[in-house]
């Protein structure tokens, strides 16, 4: 790790306010400030590598907030992630990281296959019986949390059913690839079934290939380099072959990873990959005349909530706004803190469901404050987590995707 | 620190609030203070004015000193606590207590976030102009504690103009309430000015009321380019004399315009010397007097720039390089000391040459910005904690600008206190009397010391 990447830090505490973490315990431990500091004692000898210390580190959702923050361009969720990624290097993977990192994220084939049974639990109204009966309580509780957070799944993948190459309606504008995210793909299929139809409908072919495999970020969240640079590799070269101005993602997640593709490649063809990178709400804002002219009106209250991975690590704010309040008819209502992380943060609401659920709650005090009918982001961790959380505490609203809100104001 | 005592302090404020590992107390080592850190013997998170009653009668008891601590943001080592000592943080006692709409006052916990104080009363149509750079995360004990300034201070004062009453713990757990919501009060000795600006060293304010004025109605940005330092001094002298008082009157000079420039690109030239950020606020036909007045001088003096924000957006654009001065420093080196010689504004012009003197001669990077309206200038020195050398000159210049503050009739900080790390230029400025007479406050207030020992004096 970079020294001065440590000291850089000038402990000004204007990351404190931003971190979650650190608002719901004031505790320095728990803050960016204090987690670069303990990073750095580690690297100055002045601490070790104690579990408790350890444990301290990991209360980190890595939400980027405080990087968003910082007046010197320190990014202490990062330096962390970097921190505990070259610790566990050096660990063998453990039998289900190994299966899950190594078996199947690299294969969207077996990982829509090992989706199957669930979706056999849900149809056959399993989950249901599952839930009154109370039985996940006597499975260990990440499986219970895990359980709980799963939507309804679609009858089929995305990638299963996408033709590989969709023609624009109309005239041709350009041609986009399209990188199906794993989450969204197999849960949120309807979303990025939006997502190309809004492309082609403004007038872009959209290539999506199917041998594409997961953007690599579950490999770097568990120390496996290797993994992530296989699945960088492999994605650039596939994209690469193809002509196209952009490869356009609506996974927040996929899309802060891809972008990093050329950092951590470093070859030409990578670093062009990572360049026409967009997130969908980008490509759709520099088209809002045109697209204005296909919205028709939908009678919504609509809030916004920011993805950590879309507003702090992509810096995109502007554009999905914008493009809501394109909707006629519509109420736009700016959620307080909008930027706030949700508390999902990759696995971490299955690993520290307690203080994942007090991030959650300040968010949903925030949206039930709004008033709204729906809630729009753009990242399907997020989405998960509000969905669980709405469902619980208000279930009134809604959450969609940005694109599944604008396909329906197309539709209507 | 002794387990037993730990597990005493424990019954006080409950374990999860009790802080004794070893990595907790590495991390409350610092503030924001460059080169300082010490670990404290325990770290304590109190959750009501009782806890804090009770933490102080232990201590005092026990002879064990306390620090208090907000958000751990001082700049002068004020928050750093010796290594046998108990740091307290006043971050849960976080609440608004009242907004007084009828007398104009609020009245607030220690640990409430000075932004958050802003937001409420300013949606009431009311406002509390105390703004430090770091408003969103200092907590308004530290603001009282340090007297704390801002970008308004030349209009509407600092934190000390706004203070009317304190609740203070004192050493051995008693209760001192001094002022209150009343404007008048000439019942014995003024206590408030005394507490506000001890440092944490006089008592532990568990209480604060504070004066409100209504919110100034409307606000006109300006940002003015020069193409001579002395253009731009003279300008803030001349606007100032011709009796226009602006809410803001920033500086930039070229070492800081150079830095914003080469990180965010917001598109000032780079031969201009100085760059001035005004704002004047108030009743609209005020402020559109003031600001016409404010162009005819700036123009008068040849600034090779002008510009008047159209509309909020356009202001915020205009605020940008200020806003980013610091970010714009910082990123340059790893270390940044960030300093506040004061002088009278009639003496800003010479002072900007003493700081640019000191640099060149001592061999270090110093951008200089801040409030050029009330004389609060903050000299920058942007330097690398592992160079020692570099260092050693660092705080050689800083010296020279000390002095130099000092022969103008000036003060070695303006608003972020003495701390420790202006301790050894204290005597210089207030003289043998000064430091006799604060010692005696000090004794009456604290006869065993056990109030953050060791700053000021």
């Amino acid at each position: 790790m970079d020294y001065v990447k440590l000291i850089n830090c000038m402990r000004c505490g204007m990351c404190l306010p931003t971190c979650p973490t650190y608002k719901e315990t004031f505790l320095e431990t728990a803050s960016p400030r204090g987690r670069v500091a303990l990073v750095r004692k580690i690297q100055e000898g002045e601490l070790d590598q104690s579990e408790r210390l350890l444990e301290y580190l990991s209360l980190c959702l890595d939400c980027q907030a405080c990087a968003t923050a910082c007046p010197c361009g320190v990014n202490a969720g990062e330096l962390v992630a970097e921190f505990t990624c070259e610790r566990k290097a050096g660990n063998r993977m453990g039998f289900m990281e190994e299966m899950v990192l190594r078996k199947l994220l690299p294969h969207p084939d077996r990982l829509e296959t090992a989706m199957i049974p669930m979706r056999l639990y849900q149809r056959m109204g399993l989950q249901k019986l599952v839930r009154t009966l109370g039985v996940l309580k006597m499975f260990p509780k990440p499986i219970g949390r895990m359980e709980g957070l799963l939507p309804d799944l679609p009858e089929k993948p995305l990638r299963r059913v996408i033709k590989e190459d969709m023609p624009a309606r109309g005239e041709t504008r350009g041609t986009v690839g399209f990188f199906l995210g794993c989450v969204m793909s197999l849960i949120f299929s309807d979303a990025s079934h939006a997502s190309i139809n809004l492309l082609t409908a403004l007038g872009y072919r959209v290539i999506t290939p199917k041998n594409q495999v997961c953007c690599g970020a579950p490999n770097m969240l568990a120390g496996d380099k290797a993994g992530l640079k296989t699945a960088a590799r492999k994605n650039v070269d596939i994209f690469s072959n193809l002509d196209v101005d952009f490869i356009v993602t609506d996974c927040g997640g996929c899309g802060a990873e891809l972008k990093k593709y050329g950092h951590y490649l470093e070859d030409a063809s990578s670093i062009s990959f990572s360049n026409k990178v967009r997130d969908i709400s980008q490509v759709l804002a520099m088209h809002a005349d045109a697209l204005k002219l296909l919205l028709k009106p939908l009678l919504l209250k609509v809030t916004f909530h920011d993805a950590c991975h879309i507003a702090h690590s992509q810096g995109i704010r502007r554009e999905p706004r914008d493009l809501i309040k394109l909707v006629p008819g519509l109420t736009y209502r700016e959620l307080e803190n909008a930027d706030a992380c949700c508390g999902s943060g990759g696995t971490y609401n299955i690993e520290k469901p307690e203080m994942a659920d007090l991030i959650l709650h300040r968010k949903l005090g925030t949206i039930r404050a709004t008033g709204a009918d729906v809630v729009v982001t753009g990242n399907p961790g997020c989405m998960l987590q509000l969905k669980k959380g709405l469902m619980d505490y208000l279930p009134q609203v809604e959450i969609l995707h940005l694109t599944e809100l604008l396909a329906r104001s197309m539709d209507a | 620190m002794n387990p037993l005592f730990i597990k005493e302090l424990q019954a006080i404020v409950g374990e999860p609030y009790t802080l004794s590992d070893r990595e907790s107390l590495a991390v409350y080592g610092y503030d924001a203070t460059p080169e300082l850190e010490n670990r404290p013997g325990a770290v304590l998170l109190p959750g009501t004015a009782d806890e804090i009653v009770r933490i102080m009668q232990l201590c005092h008891g026990a002879g064990v000193s306390v620090t208090p601590r907000g958000s751990g943001t001082n700049l002068s080592g004020g928050s750093i606590s010796d290594s046998s000592g108990v740091v307290v943080q006043t971050s849960r006692l976080n609440r608004i207590i009242e907004v007084d709409e009828e007398n104009l006052t609020a009245t607030v916990e220690p640990g409430v976030i000075t932004s958050a104080l802003h937001r409420a009363v300013e949606a009431r149509g009311l406002f509390y102009p105390p703004d430090p750079g770091s408003m969103n995360i200092s907590t308004m004990g530290g603001n009282v504690a340090e007297n704390s300034g801002g970008l308004r201070g030349l209009k509407y004062g600092v934190t000390a103009n706004y203070v009317m009453g304190l609740e203070t713990v004192l050493a051995d757990g008693s209760l001192l309430r001094s002022g209150g919501k009343v404007v008048k009060d000439v019942a014995g000795y003024c206590l408030n000015p005394l507490l506000v600006s001890s440092e944490g060293t006089l008592g532990f304010f568990t209480g604060i009321i504070v004066k409100l004025i209504p919110k100034p109605q409307v606000k006109t940005t300006m940002l003015v380019h020069f193409s001579k330092m002395r253009q731009a001094a003279l300008t803030v002298s001349a606007i100032i004399a011709a009796k226009i008082i602006p809410a803001t009157l920033e500086f930039l000079d070229k070492v800081t315009i150079k830095c914003i420039e080469d990180y965010a690109h917001v598109g000032l030239p780079l031969d201009v010397d100085a760059v001035l950020l005004i704002e004047v606020d108030g009743h609209p036909v005020v402020v559109a007097e003031e600001a016409a007045g404010v162009e005819t001088i700036c123009r008068k003096h040849g600034c090779s720039f002008f510009q008047t924000a159209k509309d909020a957006d356009e202001a915020l654009k205009l605020a940008a390089a200020r806003r980013i001065a610091l970010s714009a420093l910082a990123r340059l080196k790893p270390t940044t000391i960030l300093e506040d010689a004061t002088v009278p504004r009639s003496c800003i012009a010479t002072m900007l040459e003493v700081i640019q003197d000191a640099a060149k001669k001592h061999n270090v990077t110093i951008g200089t910005f801040g409030h050029a309206g009330d004389g609060n200038l903050h000299p920058t020195c942007l330097t690398d904690e592992r160079d020692k050398d570099e260092i050693s000159r660092a705080h050689k210049a800083f010296d020279e600008i000390f002095d130099a503050a000092i022969s103008m009739g000036g003060t070695i900080t303006g608003e972020h206190g003495v701390g420790l790390a202006k301790k050894k230029y204290l005597p210089r400025l207030v003289g043998e009397s000064g430091i006799r007479v604060m010692r005696g406050i000090k004794h009456a207030f604290d006869p065993k010391g056990i109030l953050n020992p060791g700053k000021i004096f």
